[in-house]
């Protein structure tokens, strides 16, 4: 009765659109070797800043993982001339915004102010770069909260998912197999030298990138982060490329026990592609159709056909090299095999034969459409830029961006999944009640299966 | 920074709020609908969730599920959320697509029952269970929310019960229920409208009425029950949950005075002087100088009926109890609550929550919503506009004089988490056991 309605209604279709472009942005290379990225944008008077560092979680040194998440929290601790409760205070007088983090591919150093107060938060950002202090009482006390952290992670089923999978996707010796924070062990190891140690070798000016979007022109930009960084020397850092190699090239299945859980969190992939890869945007396309947006293959089948979870989802982790690939869901505990062979018979299906003409206009036009509704602040603006810069991608990625996507064809979504998908060799990994899904996981005779507890020791046999 | 506002009421009672602003070409819609958890009858906890579910189910026009779909299509972003006291829904649009989500959002205020199916209300309802066992049941501290409610508000109270509901009564909510709550709440005369960014006033107020017109008045909202509260606990409230968790949580909770109120606002900034980043008292004290915790921050629930609630929510770090961390938390709270705090606590607190509104509304979609908020709540949207004066206007001495007020031991309510294992059960043992067959 509805279909047959909804076919007699006319619904309001699209008026003509108005055209959108990114902000345009100017890239201007000090004599230190530092790069100012900076897009005016002057609808508010905000500005942001991303500082971009060489100095990511893939350079930690083997034994030491964490060091430089640690590194890049210690900037908000204290420099020579502040301790932190100073450092902080006198930032949030200002209403600033900061925040220093390393993911795999780098640290960053963010923060958001108001432009009236820009000059005085980058005197304060300035002296977090290059004079940090990284005091005794501070590295201890983030090295504790650090493994406060990773008690709570264990407890989390969602959290211990994503890290077991990670942890048996790669080679044990890839930096990738383990957290990109570090984990209990090489959190233990760590001592203030090693923070100084990573610091002297990474913070260096040369290969670094300031990215600045908001309330401010191209030379104030340039004038104020000539002030605070110009006489600031020192040569590049070496670049550090993780092992990306899968340790498995098979299905293996990993049960982690949680007894009793209502739910079992459920982890199905394999290794992905580098960012920079020619196959960018079809595997964006086609990852949209297979489990990218909610009314994709996956997402429709688990929650909206069988209503075994609150959602489904599938995405490709872009990093330097190539991070997973991998499907992530929370089903109810009696129906997990039912769920996992739908994940899995939905990433077979993709390469089986041409999506759909509809399910090809849905990803393309959500995603060109979608385009601009990303970049409504200026911290997405500058988060924006600095994976422009990061990933040495072209000046007009953005520019070109929804060309590319629209250019997508069924063909090519087919050919990348047969290439970038792999059913054969998929790792799945469900954190759950043992006792409960181990009988009917074995039953789907995904491959051989293997039960851990929550720090990935095997505990069958 | 102001925000342009126009406002104006369909004959029906439809509230409409638009704010222009054409800097890129996006619109964002946003309809709150007056109506919450607190609502519920009983029986039926978590139907005002599950309901909110059943709008994305179709309408007459509009087929399973197709809502998401035509909105992603048009290349916008959507959802919708439950409150006690309230329900939205939203989407964000490139601006040539705004007349699609219009008549999208009118077909199911207007014409939502006849899509209704048992099957549907099935399957939601266990996508909903799901959520439950996700958000809630499996996850570490997943009952907070529903446990500080019943603690800090009288099981007669329409905010006491849980707003995610209990299984038993999503299980007994009927496509009878649906239709109930339908007529009573979903109507043009309990719904705000708001419509933020790029369009053409006078053609976005011919497609409102075009596609809103039509739909019929409700016959008025019943009244929630008697929402009136004493203004402090009149005790120190606690409550002790051993749970699957690694690391003891403090919630302790404060009454405080309704959103919107001229107190509000102090006891907001009191909030963020308390517990907002890192230069706040809490995580100076007990994360950088006693470390005794790995986390601490604090919200108010920003209730308009009965009392608000302010929150301080602290993580032990490791090795450190429950008991002792109460002690600690109750130590920092008894010397503000003793020597209040200070001008230079307040300029950063106030300089912070401006910079957060002004970051904020940048966005569309975060604009609408906030247009709707104050439209719902006081009928007047332009509040938005009045913010951060409001906020500049907070003086010192105001916060002291609602830490005087509420920050005493006879208004406080704890909620504790410890690990299990603190209890003496011994369940990591058994589920190696168990693995091991």
């Amino acid at each position: 009765m509805t279909a047959a309605k909804s076919q007699a209604v006319i619904r309001p279709g699209p008026g003509p659109s108005r055209p959108y472009h990114f902000p345009a942005f100017e890239r201007v290379r000090m004599d230190n070797g530092m790069e100012l990225v900076c897009a005016p944008v002057h609808k508010v008077p905000l500005v942001s800043v991303n500082v971009l560092v060489d100095a990511g979680a893939t350079a930690d040194p083997a034994g030491h993982e964490g060091v430089a998440h640690l590194t890049a929290q210690l900037l908000l601790e204290g420099t020579a001339t502040m301790d932190g409760a100073t450092l902080a205070e006198r930032m949030e007088r200002l209403g600033a915004t900061v925040d220093a983090q390393a993911d795999w591919d780098g640290a960053v150093v963010s923060m958001t102010v108001l432009s009236a107060n820009l000059r005085p938060a980058l005197d304060l950002l300035r002296d977090m770069l290059r004079a940090p202090a990284f005091a005794e009482r501070e590295v201890a006390r983030l090295k504790a909260e650090r493994l406060a952290e990773l008690l709570q992670l264990r407890s989390d089923p969602g959290a211990l998912a994503d890290e077991q999978f990670s942890r048996f996707l790669y080679r044990g010796e890839s930096r990738y197999a383990r957290l990109e924070g570090g984990d209990e062990a090489s959190i233990t190891s760590i001592a203030r030298a090693d923070i100084q140690g990573f610091y002297e070798a990474r913070y260096r000016p040369a290969g670094m990138q300031v990215i600045v979007a908001g309330d401010v022109s191209v030379a104030d930009a340039h004038e104020q982060v000539q002030r605070v960084f110009g006489d600031w020397r020192g040569e590049r850092a070496v670049r550090v490329e993780a092992d990306d190699r899968a340790a498995n090239n098979s299905r293996v299945l990993r049960v982690v026990t949680k007894a009793d859980a209502p739910q079992s969190e459920l982890r199905i992939g394999h290794v992905g592609v580098p960012r920079a890869h020619p196959d960018y945007f079809p595997l964006v396309v086609m990852n949209a159709v297979l489990g990218g947006l909610f009314s994709s293959r996956i997402n429709l089948n688990l929650r909206e056909a069988h209503g075994y979870t609150y959602g489904a989802h599938s995405a490709f982790e872009w990093r330097r090299q190539a991070g997973p690939f991998v499907v992530s869901t929370a089903v109810q505990t009696d129906v997990t095999a039912d769920a996992a062979r739908e994940a899995i018979g939905e990433i077979a299906r993709m390469r089986e034969g041409l999506i759909e003409p509809g399910e090809l206009s849905l990803a393309v036009d959500y995603l060109d459409g979608v385009f601009p509704i990303r970049y409504e602040t200026t911290a997405a603006i500058c988060a924006a830029l600095s994976t422009l810069v990061r990933y040495e991608l072209p000046a007009d990625y953005f520019d070109t961006y929804r060309r590319r996507i629209r250019e997508v064809t069924a063909e090519d979504v087919l050919r990348v999944a047969r290439e970038h998908l792999h059913p054969e060799s998929l790792l799945m990994v469900a954190v759950g009640d043992a006792a409960a899904i181990r009988g009917p996981l074995d039953a789907l005779r995904f491959g051989p299966m293997t039960t851990h507890d929550a720090e990935g020791r095997d505990v069958a046999r | 920074m102001q925000i342009p506002i126009e406002t104006y009421r369909l004959p029906n009672g439809l509230f409409v709020t638009l704010s222009e602003d054409h800097t890129a070409p996006i619109v964002a819609v946003n309809l709150w609908y007056h109506v919450g958890s607190a609502n519920e009858r009983a029986g039926r906890t978590g139907f005002a969730h599950l309901f909110e579910h059943m709008l994305f189910q179709g309408s007459e026009d509009v087929g399973a599920n197709e809502h998401f779909e035509l909105i992603q299509r048009a290349g916008g972003t959507l959802n919708g959320s439950t409150w006690l006291d309230r329900t939205n829904y939203f989407e964000t649009v490139p601006s040539n697509q705004c007349e699609l989500v219009l008549w999208l959002e009118a077909n199911r205020m207007g014409k939502l029952l006849p899509a209704m199916t048992q099957q549907k209300l099935d399957t939601q309802r266990d996508v909903v269970k799901n959520e439950r066992r996700w958000s809630v049941d499996n996850q570490p501290y997943g009952t907070c929310w529903e446990r500080l409610q019943a603690l800090c508000f009288p099981p007669e109270h329409p905010f006491h019960h849980s707003l995610i509901g209990s299984m038993e009564d999503l299980s007994a909510a009927s496509l009878q229920d649906i239709a109930q709550f339908f007529a009573t709440y979903y109507t043009p005369d309990n719904a705000v409208l708001s419509i933020a960014g790029d369009f053409d006033p006078a053609q976005v107020r011919r497609w409102v009425d075009q596609h809103f017109g039509p739909i019929p008045r409700g016959a008025g909202r019943p009244p929630l029950d008697n929402t009136a509260l004493p203004a402090r606990f009149g005790e120190w409230k606690r409550e002790t949950v051993p749970d699957d968790v690694a690391l003891p949580r403090l919630f302790l909770a404060f009454r405080s005075p309704v959103f919107g109120s001229d107190a509000y606002y102090a006891a907001s900034v009191c909030g963020a002087v308390l517990g907002l980043r890192k230069g706040s008292v809490l995580h100076r004290t007990l994360v950088r100088e006693r470390q005794v915790a790995a986390e601490a921050q604090a919200f108010t629930f920003d209730l308009t009926k009965g009392c608000d609630l302010l929150v301080l929510d602290v993580v032990a770090r490791q090795g450190v109890d429950g008991d002792r961390l109460h002690d600690e938390v109750a130590q920092v709270v008894d010397h503000v609550h003793r020597t209040g705090v200070t001008p230079a606590d307040v300029a950063r607190a106030s300089a912070l929550i401006e910079m957060d509104f002004t970051g904020a509304v940048q966005s569309a979609g975060e604009r609408a919503d906030r247009l709707s908020m104050f439209a719902t709540y006081f009928g007047d949207p332009a509040l938005v506009n009045a913010q951060v004066e409001r906020y500049r206007a907070v003086t010192v001495d105001a916060v002291n004089a609602f830490i005087r007020e509420y920050l005493g031991p006879d208004n406080r309510a704890s909620l504790m988490y410890v690990p299990r294992e603190d209890t003496g059960e011994a369940e990591p043992v058994a589920a190696a056991a168990e693995a091991g067959r």
